[in-house]
């Protein structure tokens, strides 16, 4: 990748010289993320329809509310990442304080009486006329940008941040962490988790650094555990990975009915919105976290493998942006939406067909929900910022 | 970008592509490699098997009229798998409900729990999975009420069900002999194979008596079954898949609706006339057969009860009332679970015994008063003395005396006190002959077999009661001895007897067992065949009631066989000898004042009367007969328990019985020139309207 070779174009300003009006600037995005990204969510789209439409006909509701709803979040989504990427991404150091600052405002909110506790985790504020706000959601993407800039120092002669960086980083991720942990939110925790150690790791921090987070990690887990700090639905969840079928009606039922949607799938599943699982609402959350057992039932083996597939494409491409990037703040930056969105992707996948516990975190572009959607879709966004303004010779 | 960077980014891409393969391959193993088994178990899932039940075959008289029908009744059940899936565990919905059907959620929340040791009706004795009816006779309007506001009473259905209707034709309700039906329990449901239940639309119910129970099989019919689609709120979505019941074959019986209320009604009289009379009268049988094939026209009990009450659940009072011993247990056969003395009515045994055993049939023998059993008197009836007299005699006076002495001379033959080995007991073998002893076979469940006691039931009896007898001497009755010296001294007496030797066949047994008293039970139904046996010239016949399986459009699935009659094994000379004796009794002896003024010119009935002692309580009455005593077709037989004599509760009861199959001057007979039909009727449609 680093080759350095003369001979070949220069991609974006050749493009601009060859190319010109509004495509000459479409042209110079990462045209495979941006279709990846355009496909998962049409995907996702349709999925949410299913999943919702005969609930809400039997409620006497509109059957396309969700849909419309869905539609509405993914252009405000876009618009979001449009203007993201549009800016130039360099000049996000400058706003990282204030970003910062308003993940963990948003995060200490939930945890006040604006708070509201949605499936066990304090995790919303309600704004009121039907929208609600997940502070998480945008703290990840806070926390990729700051550690980005703590870690990303231009530096001289050192291959990797210092010790100060490094303890800077762990503090400043810790707050919010901390706060994500209160709520509680057990997936978002490992989200973060899996980006502090991901971008630690790619900005060149000592080996010592990681081995020792993953050890004290380890031994933090262990504490939780020994000392009964878990929330006893957190235990039973872990339970029910373990042995999904000890307790069909309880813990387990989630994974149990999940298995069995997207197993009954078969190679070619039963066919968009025939889904007789799906249909009768057997899945829990099947709009938002679980809406992965819609595509298991209804597209089968192959339409799931092709919503992985478009994931891999769009961490391929993110890993590859990360790779080109012009500094060590823009590989820092795409590095951490990899590792968020790959590890959510793995981790929501995985806990509908029964190889990771349950934990409440959406399917990354495909299922439904404002801030998440929002927060993917800067995420999208940053990528493609970095790729815009990516080094010249690649 | 420095080396470890990229290094560690290679590493993240490699880590990257590792876990979406991870995916995959579970995916693959998952959709492709075990996507079968997954769809057998999302079948299994969103559908649910729901048990249609059959409806029930009715139950018809020997002309076709029904006395079991079934009729439509809208019926209110509730779910309880349904309701424990509410937050308060579907108090909410019983309460509305209540509301709904004007009653408490107390009663509604009793109905729909599940019977159990300790708890009291009114409970659902059925499956836990099948909806439980708590109203059966709900108002249309009230009903549309629940199926529109489902949202508010999720698992409660209105539909229209068959429900057990009794319509009693000719007054005849036959209750003990129908029986009742009550809900299919799980275990049953386990045992029963080839279909998985998991669900019920209706009510499944079983027999649990009389001919509901013993021909439940043919009434029943195939329950059909309905695959339903669900979804995960249980709520029935559409129909996959249906398998239309196939409804239960009708019972044709040899019960007559005519003769049935008839037999009813006269017993009913004779109580009614035995209570006036000063005595308790606290149970009763009227039975009457046919003679020549064992079928039964006629099995009245007393007390009685109107089996509809089984319809919709039934409340702790009715409970006790049917079951309850302070009501007559009326549930229980008298003709068929019953058990009584016979008195004198045994005596056709006991004649058949004593010529068997080589008094001739032309002998004189001696009527005293009464008759030393070794160092005890016994007596006749009110100490009558008769002098010498025939057999013929013997039966129409009811002399006691005479068959004393037999018993007597052939327990003294067999060695008394001292018993020979193999010991002849011509009475108590006889008296097996006779089919008493063990129970008739007749096609109802739990019939009791009466008792013989012999030899053998003696010793197992003082096995089973020395232990309290040997402890009754011991202990010398103080509580009795306070208040009546005389009585614990007798019972301290009886006690010591039977204490060390209460095994011991006694004189006194004998003597007792040749009248049909002291041990000696028979049950209404064995008593009548014994006397069909005589009739029909020496035929043992099996009771029956079934006729014949026909199927709901009127085709015979099968007809109903008797089993062969065993040969009764007694002298046809003899057997005549004693219908010419019967044939007096109702005119000249015992029973002469009961048939005063009968119209023996219709039909020519002879009997014998009975008048039981029964320890602790009144005597029981007994009148047995068969007529024409020329050409026997029937035997008719009427006991009242604690009634008084023979001749004059029970005797009446059977006249009245015999003047309405054959009718009198001014009464139609119910049968037309003494016969009952003899072809299979035509059935009637099942006239159901709601």
């Amino acid at each position: 990748m680093i080759t350095g070779s003369k001979a070949g174009t220069v991609d974006g300003y050749a493009a601009r010289r060859t190319w010109s009006g509004r495509l000459a600037g479409l042209r110079r995005l990462d045209m495979p993320l941006l279709l990846s990204v355009l496909a998962l969510s049409a995907v996702g789209a349709l999925l949410v329809r299913s999943a919702t439409f005969q609930l809400l006909t039997e409620r006497g509701e509109d059957p396309e509310g969700f849909l419309k709803r869905h539609i509405l979040n993914l252009i405000i989504g876009f618009v979001l990442g449009g203007i993201v990427t549009l800016l130039d991404y360099r000049l996000l150091r400058a706003y990282v304080p204030i970003l910062y600052g308003v993940a963990c405002v948003g995060l200490l909110a939930v945890l006040t009486p604006l708070g509201e506790t949605i499936n066990g985790s304090h995790s919303w504020i309600v704004l009121g006329g039907g929208f609600q706000v997940q502070p998480s959601e945008f703290a990840k993407v806070g926390l990729v940008v700051l550690l980005a800039m703590i870690l990303g120092e231009p530096r001289d002669g050192e291959i990797g941040p210092g010790r100060r960086d490094v303890l800077l980083a762990l503090v400043l991720a810790g707050v919010p962490g901390v706060l994500i942990m209160l709520q509680p939110d057990l997936g978002t925790t490992l989200v973060f988790i899996a980006v502090v150690l991901g971008m630690l790791a790619i900005s060149g921090a000592q080996k010592r650094w990681l081995v020792g987070l993953v050890g004290g990690g380890a031994a933090a887990a262990f504490a939780v555990w020994f000392f009964g700090l878990l929330k006893d639905y957190q235990i039973d969840r872990f339970i029910a990975f373990l042995h999904p079928e000890a307790d069909p009606r309880g813990a387990g039922y989630n994974a149990q009915q999940a298995r069995i949607a997207i197993g009954s799938g078969g190679a070619f599943g039963k066919g968009l919105f025939h889904g007789e699982q799906t249909g009768g609402h057997f899945v829990p959350e099947q709009q938002t976290d679980f809406i992965f057992t819609v595509a298991g039932e209804e597209l089968g083996f192959v339409g799931a493998a092709v919503i992985v597939a478009l994931l891999g494409v769009v961490l391929w491409r993110g890993l590859r942006i990360a790779t080109q990037a012009a500094d060590l703040f823009g590989t820092l930056v795409a590095t951490g939406v990899v590792c968020w969105l790959g590890f959510q992707a793995f981790e929501n996948v995985g806990m509908t067909i029964g190889i990771m516990p349950i934990t409440g975190l959406p399917l990354p572009f495909v299922s439904y929900g404002g801030s998440a959607t929002f927060a993917n879709m800067i995420a999208f966004g940053l990528l493609q910022a970095v790729h815009v303004r990516r080094r010249p010779f690649d | 970008m420095n080396p470890r960077t990229h290094f560690r980014l290679v590493v993240l891409y490699v880590l990257v592509a590792a876990l979406l393969l991870v995916l995959i391959g579970r995916m693959w193993t998952l959709q492709v490699l075990e996507g079968e088994h997954y769809k057998g178990i999302a079948a299994q899932n969103r559908t649910r098997d729901i048990v249609v039940p059959a409806n029930r075959g009715m139950i018809l008289d020997d002309r076709g009229v029904p006395l079991v029908r079934n009729r439509s009744a809208l019926v209110v059940s509730v779910d309880r798998t349904t309701l424990s899936r509410q937050e308060d565990g579907g108090e909410g919905v019983l309460k509305r409900l209540a509301g709904v059907l004007g009653t408490t959620y107390d009663e509604i929340s009793k109905r729909v729990r599940l019977c159990a040791p300790g708890i009291k009706r009114p409970c659902w004795p059925g499956s836990p999975y099948q909806p439980i009816p708590v109203e059966d006779h709900a108002d249309p309007k009230r009903a549309l009420q629940i199926m529109e506001r489902q949202e508010d009473f999720p698992g409660v259905t209105a539909q229209v069900q068959a429900v057990r209707t009794y319509p009693e034709p000719d007054g005849a309700s036959a209750a003990q002999v129908l029986g009742y039906l009550q809900p299919v329990t799980q275990d049953e449901l386990d045992k029963r194979k080839g279909l998985k239940v998991t669900g019920y639309s209706g009510v499944d119910l079983v027999g649990r008596a009389g001919l509901e129970a013993q021909y439940d099989h043919a009434l029943r019919g195939e329950p059909g079954f309905r695959k339903v689609l669900v979804d995960s709120q249980g709520r029935v979505t559409g129909t996959a898949e249906e398998q239309p019941p196939t409804a239960g074959s009708n019972l044709v019986t040899s019960i007559d609706a005519g003769v049935q209320g008839a037999s009813e009604k006269a017993l009913k009289h004779a109580i009614d006339a035995a209570r006036k009379a000063g005595h308790p009268a606290d149970a009763g049988a009227a039975v009457v057969m046919d003679v020549r094939t064992g079928k039964m026209v006629a099995m009245a009990s007393y007390p009685t009860y109107d089996p509809s009450i089984w319809t919709g659940g039934i409340s702790q009072n009715e409970y006790d009332a049917l079951l309850g011993k302070k009501n007559g247990e009326p549930l229980i056969s008298r003709v068929t679970q019953g058990q009584f003395a016979p008195g004198s009515t045994f005596k056709i045994s006991s004649v058949s015994a004593a010529v068997a055993d080589g008094n001739s049939l032309k002998g004189i023998y001696p009527c005293p008063g009464s008759f030393m059993v070794g160092d005890r008197a016994f007596g006749n009836a009110g100490g009558a003395s008769y002098g010498p007299m025939t057999l013929h005699t013997a039966l129409v006076k009811s002399c006691d005396t005479v068959f004393y002495r037999f018993g007597y001379l052939e327990w003294k033959r067999d060695g008394g006190i001292h018993p020979k080995k193999n010991p002849s007991d011509p009475m108590v073998k006889m008296a097996r002959k006779y089919g008493f002893g063990k129970p008739t076979g007749i096609d109802l469940p739990s019939e009791s077999s009466g008792r013989i006691p012999d030899r053998e039931w003696k010793k197992s009896y003082w096995e089973d009661t020395k232990d309290a007898s040997c402890k009754g001497v011991k202990s010398g009755y103080p509580e009795v001895r306070k208040t009546d010296p005389a009585r614990a001294s007798y019972l301290t007496a009886v006690a010591k007897e039977n204490c060390t030797e209460g095994y011991v066949w006694r004189a006194g047994d004998a003597a007792n067992f040749s009248v049909g008293q002291g041990n000696v039970l028979v049950t209404p139904l064995q008593l009548v065949r014994a006397y069909a046996a005589v009739a029909n010239g020496g035929k043992l016949v099996t009771p029956r009631l079934g006729v014949a399986v026909v199927r709901p459009d009127g085709t015979v699935d099968r007809r109903l066989e008797s089993p062969p009659a065993q040969k009764l094994g007694v002298d046809p000379k003899v057997l005549k000898y004693i219908r010419s004796a019967l044939g007096g009794v109702t005119k000249e002896g015992t029973a002469a004042g009961a048939f005063n003024g009968f119209d023996f010119k219709r039909v020519d009935v002879g009997g014998k009367t009975g008048t039981a002692e029964v320890y602790g309580k009144e005597d029981s009455s007994w009148f047995a007969s068969f007529g024409p005593v020329k050409d026997p077709r029937y035997a008719v037989v009427a006991m009242v328990s604690q009634g008084g004599f023979g001749a004059s509760t029970s005797a009446p009861a059977v006249r009245e019985i015999w003047e309405a199959m054959y009718g009198t001057k001014d009464k139609k007979p119910i049968l037309k020139d003494g016969k009952l039909p003899s072809e299979l009727p035509s059935m009637p449609g099942e006239g159901a309207a709601p």
